[in-house]
């Protein structure tokens, strides 16, 4: 919607007296039929739209089962989604008690929560940098219990609240770190130097597996006998590890961008070290990086995935779990369309969120 | 001066103290352990049918699942108390041997070497079965050995591998693998011609292959290549938490050939003139005690998950889809090779 919007504004070439009718012919010419070898793979494309997306269609929709209690109830020739539709609690919340899944939804909903907040300006800024501080630390508190509430085990975690938990939390937990890395590569202290550069690149080396094969494996090789720490908590620190890493080079270049000015007017301000960075510097680079930050975080949360290598179950792993399932065998197809679905929809929605409030902050600068 | 990394390190300190505390102190016996703890905390496969899987209510299903169950109900008296954590076929030997699960009960082979290395200690067979090859039907093959330069679908890290480079080892023949870690993608590659053959333990593939979209087209070669006894390990060097779930499992198979279920053990208990029954379900005589247990612990067991038969018919058996054959795990009087230690 707002695309077409600021399309229609900036296409000044475009006489405004042209009727709709006209244009779509022209977009169409020059688009789809500019040469007779396009217009050959215009047609070709069409003609496969035209035959497929019915089939696709009628097996997805129309001739697919939704109401049922077993694969017996499958008779519409088309997708069975029976084990997602009878499994949806299980995708969602995984073993969590039936009585304390209020606290999982509270916990999504400030989630969410996040997106309606950065985007509206009126909001004092103190005010979400503060949330997004606290955030992790109250959906920890909400998921695992303890003060207040009773404590869910974390072999109660699964599905997609591992995923929207480990993604979130790991991203929150992981933006401080990064911001402290950036800085420490920038220091001209070479020791702090030094060591953020080995960090950053040494975890920007090692792909993420490996580090959760560490983690599940080496970790607890190392700790005497019956000190274990939680595979998910194992896993979570991993994560926020390695974002950390790459969070720190995209805050880093943020930090390159600023003008030189802003450092100088701070330094004849008298402003120390920290005030500089904490009061002028970061405030402006985090607004500025809002946009690849989230699209860190699409990476983060489809990253989440590979922690089912070693034993947690995220929403692939109870996917897994389910076609693996004597009364769902054999419908693998059904329960990974759900999956892309699902990462497509919050995936598509986020990166569509991060370009929108770049434009927003290119107009705002112009 | 260093403060960035202080700062880091204190942070990841921090979480990693929360994390520890959680998990609670080192042992001195497992049973104290788990009875301190009121929950047993089992390792099982996240995606093995029949043995370990996920039901549409979220709770866990299959043999292994309820071996786990009925030792918690001997334990602690209650088959709920469980706590089920996941593990791979990679990190199951770690997770025991580092003591974050109590029992691992994931259709795992007991071998020499396990038993020899890995710091776990195998208890019982709880689950006969043998490795099979099943190839594509119009190759037309009918023996193993005309599989050479066959290309055999994998999973990583199991003795089916190491089994098959024996056999083909053995008689200078070659093959070529696809190796693929989670076992639903591994049957998908097969039924899609990514691999010529198959290997894996019968009753597996044989499940598997009911559910392919046209089983006709795969053929199950007759011969076994192995022998896979599979059962529970528990961490080396606790001889009496070893016993405990040996004793369990055995106990499930006695009640079997004593006729003891779940429907009846309460009746059995007051009722039956076997002193066998009686000193199985602790009626008679003060065996449940020497092990550090209730007396009642085969009771509880068998009341709340039922005996062998009982769970090997409602996860396995023919009235699911998987529909195994009860094969060699038959009781010994039915020539079986289920053959459990008396409890007297």
């Amino acid at each position: 919607m707002t695309v077409s919007a600021t399309q229609s504004h900036s296409g000044v070439q475009v006489p405004p007296h042209h009727p709709l009718g006209h244009q779509v012919t022209r977009w169409i010419k020059t688009q789809l039929f500019p040469t007779p070898f396009q217009s050959c793979l215009s047609l070709i494309t069409l003609v496969l739209l035209v035959w497929f997306t019915p089939l696709a269609l009628d097996w997805l929709l129309f001739s697919a089962t939704f109401v049922g209690d077993s694969k017996a109830d499958c008779i519409g020739g088309g997708a069975c989604w029976l084990p997602v539709t009878q499994r949806i609690e299980l995708f969602v919340y995984g073993f969590y008690p039936d009585t304390e899944i209020w606290r999982v939804n509270i916990a999504f909903g400030l989630a969410a929560a996040i997106l309606p907040l950065l985007y509206i300006k009126q909001i004092d800024r103190r005010w979400v940098l503060g949330y997004l501080i606290v955030l992790p630390f109250l959906m920890w508190w909400l998921l695992k219990g303890g003060v207040g509430l009773p404590e869910v085990s974390s072999t109660k975690f699964a599905g997609i609240l591992v995923t929207v938990f480990l993604g979130v939390i790991g991203m929150l937990f992981a933006l401080p770190m990064g911001v402290l890395l950036a800085l420490g590569r920038r220091s001209n202290k070479p020791v702090i130097k030094l060591l953020s550069v080995l960090y950053i690149e040494l975890v920007r080396s090692v792909p993420v597996i490996t580090l959760l094969f560490m983690a599940s494996l080496m970790i607890q090789l190392l700790f005497p006998e019956g000190m274990t720490i939680d595979i998910f908590l194992r896993v979570l620190i991993v994560l926020i590890m390695f974002t950390a890493a790459y969070m720190a080079e995209t805050i880093r270049g943020g930090l390159q961008g600023m003008p030189s000015g802003q450092y100088e007017a701070a330094k004849a301000l008298g402003f120390s070290y920290w005030k500089t960075m904490g009061l002028i510097i970061l405030p402006q680079v985090l607004r500025n990086t809002i946009p690849p930050l989230l699209t860190q975080f699409i990476g983060l949360f489809k990253e989440t995935t590979l922690v089912v290598v070693v034993g947690v179950l995220d929403v692939v792993g109870i996917a897994m779990s389910t076609t693996a399932a004597p009364e769902w065998l054999g419908l693998e197809h059904e329960v990974y369309l759900f999956l892309a679905l699902f990462f497509f929809t919050i995936c598509f929605t986020l990166s569509r969120y991060a370009r929108h409030l770049e434009k927003q902050m290119e107009k705002s600068r112009s | 001066m260093k403060k960035p990394l202080l700062l880091k390190k204190c942070a990841v300190y921090s979480v990693l103290s929360v994390g520890i505390s959680m998990m609670g102190s080192v042992q001195a016996s497992l049973l104290e352990d788990v009875k301190s703890r009121d929950t047993l905390r089992c390792g099982v496969s996240s995606d093995k049918a029949g043995f370990s899987h996920l039901t549409d209510d979220g709770e866990w299903g299959g043999m292994d699942v309820d071996l786990c169950r009925s030792v918690a109900a001997a334990v602690l008296g209650d088959a709920s108390k469980v706590d089920f954590v996941i593990t791979t076929a990679k990190n199951r030997f770690t997770a025991l041997a580092s003591g974050e699960v109590d029992v691992l009960a994931r259709a795992t082979t007991w071998t020499a070497s396990r038993d020899a290395n890995l710091g776990v200690d195998f208890t019982t067979p709880w689950f006969y079965d043998g490795q099979g090859v099943m190839t594509h039907a119009d190759f037309g093959v009918s023996t193993i050995e005309e599989l050479d330069g066959a290309v055999f679908c994998l999973s990583p890290g199991t003795t089916s591998e190491q089994n098959l480079e024996d056999y083909f080892g053995r008689r200078d023949m070659s093959y070529s693998s696809v190796v693929i870690e989670k076992s639903t993608e591994l049957y998908n590659a097969f039924q899609h011609g990514r691999c010529d053959a198959i290997t894996n333990d019968m009753s597996g593939l044989a499940s598997r292959r009911t559910q392919f979209a046209d089983p006709d087209a795969f053929t199950l070669l007759p011969e076994t290549i192995s022998k896979e006894p599979l059962g529970a390990y528990v961490p080396q060097g606790d001889a009496q938490w070893r016993d405990i779930v040996t004793w369990t499992a055995f106990a499930l198979m006695n009640a079997e050939e004593l006729d003891v279920t779940s429907e009846n053990v309460e009746e059995m208990r007051n009722n039956s003139d076997n002193p066998n029954v009686a000193r199985l379900l602790g009626s008679d005589g003060h065996i449940g005690e020497k092990f550090g247990l209730d007396d009642a612990w085969a009771y509880q067991a068998i009341k709340q998950v039922g005996n062998y038969e009982e769970i090997f018919n409602r996860n396995v058996g023919p009235d699911t889809p998987l529909n195994f054959e009860r094969g060699l795990n038959r009781l010994w009087s039915d020539d079986g090779i289920l053959y459990a230690a008396p409890v007297r």
